[in-house]
């Protein structure tokens, strides 16, 4: 992974040529169920979910290096806070405001 | 680490720390985009009468828009390697096919959202355009900060060169961009695939 020059940016043009190609191929995928009503909306919404995390994922595997950053890891620790939260602060709200209609 | 301390090289040191400085400010950037997606998610049925998302988003604009996203944030990625081979003619010509894409993504959503507003879907006309106008318009923000770093930055290096400093800040700049892109997966998928459903 990363030497003794900390210059070096990480990470080689086939790496990100893996992240493009899968990038694109995870795009497609949701575009292409959306737009032809593959499967029912709910269903749907679960699997375009899935098509994100997994481009989000790649995305900071390829492209951001996540795992060829300097030890200790406090970028990945960080963002395993920042994804707890943003999970709690999203699905949180979109849950409890399921609850509008039985309390009015 | 170690070794960076026995050999006396502070300076990089110093970069590299504010590198990860950089991490913790895209995390709490990501938080930012949280709040405002999680208003989206609670809002987005609330049409008051107005428009809804099928009526409003344009397939081919919004598609449009991904891709020359996602092809720009492989061009910056492609940028920041040229710094290995200390190539600042290669680096700089990255950076401006960078900055023309994301020049022409921001046509995009400008265009597109100069005709919802033309069409009387304005941030005003109800809930969900509010979200939609403050969580796509935020990231927008984010893409034209983002231009206008890279034009500084393009300068500094025409100047400079690549020296540790220019060097650390093509790389915060190419997360920075690797960033609005995961960003904008989320508002491609919540919002405009969900909303065409």
């Amino acid at each position: 992974m990363h030497d003794d020059h900390s210059e070096k940016h990480p990470g080689s043009t086939v790496s990100y040529v893996i992240g493009f190609l899968l990038s694109i191929v995870l795009t497609i995928i949701p575009l292409y169920v959306v737009l032809n009503h593959s499967f029912s909306n709910m269903i749907l919404v679960y699997v375009i979910m899935i098509m994100a995390v997994l481009q989000f994922l790649i995305q900071l595997v390829f492209f951001m290096h996540i795992r060829e950053s300097e030890e200790p890891h406090y970028n990945i620790l960080a963002i395993a806070l920042g994804i707890i939260f943003v999970f709690a602060i999203v699905a949180g709200s979109a849950w409890i405001m399921t609850f509008n209609s039985q309390v009015q | 680490m170690a070794h960076a301390v026995e050999t006396g090289v502070k300076h990089e040191d110093h970069e590299s720390i504010k590198i990860a400085g950089f991490w913790i400010f895209l995390v709490q950037d990501v938080l930012l985009f949280a709040t405002l997606f999680a208003t989206y998610v609670v809002l987005r049925n609330h049409y008051a009468g107005g428009p809804t998302p099928k009526e409003l988003f344009d397939v081919p604009g919004f598609v449009a828009e991904t891709f020359i996203l996602l092809t720009s944030s492989f061009t910056s990625g492609l940028a920041a390697l040229q710094l290995n081979k200390k190539s600042v003619g290669g680096l700089i010509t990255w950076l401006v096919i960078t900055g023309v894409l994301g020049l022409a993504f921001l046509g995009f959503e400008i265009n597109e959202f100069t005709n919802m507003v033309q069409e009387g879907a304005t941030i005003s006309t109800s809930a969900f355009l509010s979200a939609f106008f403050t969580l796509v318009g935020t990231h927008g923000a984010h893409v034209t900060l983002g231009l206008g770093w890279m034009l500084g930055l393009i300068i500094q290096l025409a100047r400079r060169g690549i020296t540790p400093v220019t060097s650390r800040k093509v790389s915060v700049l190419s997360l920075y961009w690797h960033f609005l892109d995961a960003v904008w997966i989320f508002i491609f998928t919540v919002v405009y695939l969900i909303g065409v459903m």
